[in-house]
């Protein structure tokens, strides 16, 4: 018995309790954990250098200048221009977005703030759902369902607003702001989740300052929550520029595949991600065609990285001038 | 005492109290002398739940127009509930209710056809954490209230100045305007959310515990304010430090598990309290 100290003079206890178990593993699950974070990164260089190497071939006949600035793309000629797939990939998400992002943030909005209680979870659940559909399914509903049916408003609204670039002419039923739209609905479930989740994050203090001062539900939504929520609603929106740029399937069905740079939003394009899918399986017997597409596989990737890096600085700086302004202490 | 006296004296005044009793009401009105617009406000029967909860029994008190009135006791008595009927925030909880009438002078804040929102400009709030708005400027956080009412943007600026004056910050900050809000001490920030409730120009204004999260020395100056603040407001102030409420309040509420025990002048409570619960509890029995 250990605890009988006072008839055991020899040495004096230690004042610690013994250690329990096995503590070893934390260096060990330490040793893990970096190797396999160190292994993404080899993966993406691995990955990045393997695109260079692949798409040399195009860039050599076609120069590097050219293939991203020319507006030819066929194939059967050898023409390799992937300057009206950078277009559409670009004006695609960019639609996406602009209609995605508020309509993400209403819900959001909606959902944290306006909606009575017992409907805030179905309704939540609803949105992510839209989640769960498949890619190819949008793409499937875009084409049968929703883009003849839009037929008549965007001939309306490019005969009526003619007079602002890129709307006046033509409309074809599949086009970039079908595209677009599809788009939206699709980046729609992970930038409100997100931005749901930020807003229930602004402290209780600083709506009831708004509410307290006589704010409306809508005055104290503009004045607490939405500038606190702001940084992160930014964030939200770059996971779905990310999510936009890439999709490939749903796009495909939707843009009309010619690889011209359209005359307005609703004429048809093409996008990086979708003359891949469409031609990988042609390429195979044409050594430069192949090395075409590896390269705009490349440009998407890269498109990808700056977009989502000067996004990231942005975000960054708001959250550090967010922190810069804390509190300083209590004392004053 | 003469007026000359009266006038060297305002000169001598180490914050602004002076220049806030002196500034108009509105920039066009004359510069002097100032009524006070503030009301009595009477509680009837007050009775507030949350959900099956029942955190103010009854209650019936009066505060007296431009004096402060303390609440006192234990922690859950009902203090932070009780004040948050009378500017109607107590029904932003979910769930929560009150019952029983709230007289600002004699209109009832809970009669029908009441508008929410000039129930709260008429009634300011300052909450136990300083609370502005974190991606506000100093500048933006007192005028926060002002847009919401319409202010012109004329007279902006005079308003705003004249409500950091009225809440003793004007001089500390009057050079950085434009920083954040937050980037200020605990105790100036606290300041700045007076700044941000009087500038609206309520008719009462609430504490709840407003100097517990700060150090003695800012506790000292907000107690210095509140003195000045009275002349022109009046003033609810919770506090679960007896020697603050002794320090401010002209009378004192002591609450007990949801009622009222008392509601008397402050000195006699603190010395000479007619029902033994209070006594106890001021001379540190219990709670
Ligand atoms: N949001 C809430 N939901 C449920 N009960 C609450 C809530 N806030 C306070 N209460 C209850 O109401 C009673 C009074 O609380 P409160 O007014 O905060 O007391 P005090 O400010 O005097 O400490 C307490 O019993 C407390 O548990
Ligand atoms: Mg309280």
């Amino acid at each position: 018995m250990a605890s009988g100290s006072i008839a055991e003079p020899q040495a004096p206890p230690s004042a610690l309790k013994p250690p329990t178990g096995f503590r070893h593993a934390d260096p060990l699950m330490q040793g893990i954990l970096a190797a396999l974070a160190a292994g993404i990164l080899v993966l993406i260089g691995f990955f990045f250098v393997r695109l260079v190497v692949e798409a040399r071939p195009a860039f050599e006949a076609y120069g590097f200048f050219n293939f991203v600035f020319s507006d030819e793309w066929v194939p059967s000629k050898g023409e390799f221009g992937a300057l009206p797939l950078v277009f559409g990939t670009l004006v695609t998400s960019a639609i996406a977005l602009l209609i995605g992002v508020p309509v993400a943030i209403a819900t959001a909005v909606y959902l944290t703030e306006l909606c009575p209680a017992r409907l805030r979870s179905p309704l939540t659940v609803l949105v992510e759902l839209l989640a769960a559909v498949p890619s190819v399914v949008y793409g499937l509903w875009g084409i049968y369902f929703l883009a003849p049916k839009l037929l008549p408003a965007e001939k309306w609204f490019a005969d009526t607003f003619s007079f602002l670039p890129f709307v006046d002419g033509p409309v074809s039923i599949p086009n970039y702001f079908v595209a677009g739209l599809i788009l939206a609905i699709m980046v729609l479930p992970i930038v409100s989740a997100i931005t749901r989740e930020v807003m229930s994050t602004v402290p209780k203090e600083h709506k009831e300052a708004a509410l307290a001062l006589g704010a409306t539900r809508w005055e104290m939504i503009r004045m607490a929550i939405l500038p606190y929520a702001r940084p992160g609603i930014a964030g939200a929106s770059m996971l779905g520029l990310g999510r936009a740029l890439g999709e490939t399937i749903a796009v495909t069905i939707v843009i009309g595949n010619a690889a011209v740079i359209g005359d307005s939003i609703f004429s048809q394009g093409y996008s990086l991600a979708a003359v891949i899918a469409n031609e990988f399986g042609e390429a195979a017997s044409d050594p430069t065609h192949r090395a075409a597409l590896i390269a705009a596989g490349l440009l998407l990737f890269v498109v990808t990285l700056v977009i989502n890096g000067v996004a990231r600085t942005y975000v960054n700086r708001a959250e550090t001038a967010a922190l810069r302004s804390v509190p300083k202490g209590m004392a004053g | 005492m003469t007026d000359h006296a009266k006038d060297a004296r305002a000169q001598d005044a180490p914050t602004d109290a002076a220049a806030l009793a002196r500034l108009p009401r509105r920039p066009e009105e004359p510069a002097a002398p100032v009524q006070s617009t503030a009301h009595t406000v009477r509680l009837k029967a007050l009775n507030a739940f949350y959900g099956d909860t029942h955190a103010v029994k009854g209650v019936d008190l009066t505060y007296a127009a431009n004096q402060v009135t303390a609440m006192i006791g234990p922690s859950g008595c009902g203090k932070s509930t009780l004040v948050r009927c009378i500017n109607r925030m107590h029904e932003e909880v979910p769930g929560a209710r009150a019952e029983g009438e709230v007289l600002l002078g004699e209109t009832d804040l809970y009669g029908a056809g009441v508008d929410l929102t000039s129930v709260r400009r008429t009634i300011g709030m300052v909450f136990q954490k300083p609370n502005p708005f974190p991606t506000m400027s100093i500048f933006d956080n007192v005028a926060a209230g002002l847009r919401l009412s319409g202010t012109k943007r004329g007279d902006l600026k005079e308003r705003v100045e004249w409500a950091l004056r009225g809440a003793g910050l004007w001089e500390e900050v009057k050079d950085r305007l434009g920083s954040p809000g937050v980037g200020l001490s605990g105790g100036q920030q606290q300041r700045l959310c007076i700044a941000r409730t009087i500038a609206v120009e309520p008719d009462v204004i609430l504490m709840d515990e407003p100097c517990s999260a700060l150090d003695p020395i800012a506790t000292l100056r907000i107690e210095e304010l509140i003195h000045e603040l009275k002349q022109r407001f009046t003033i609810v102030i919770v506090t679960h430090n007896m020697q603050q409420a002794a320090r401010v309040a002209d009378t004192t509420a002591f609450m007990l598990a949801g009622e009222l025990v008392e509601h008397a002048p402050t000195e006699r409570i603190f010395t000479n309290p007619d029902d033994d619960r209070t006594e106890q509890y001021v001379t540190g029995k219990f709670g």
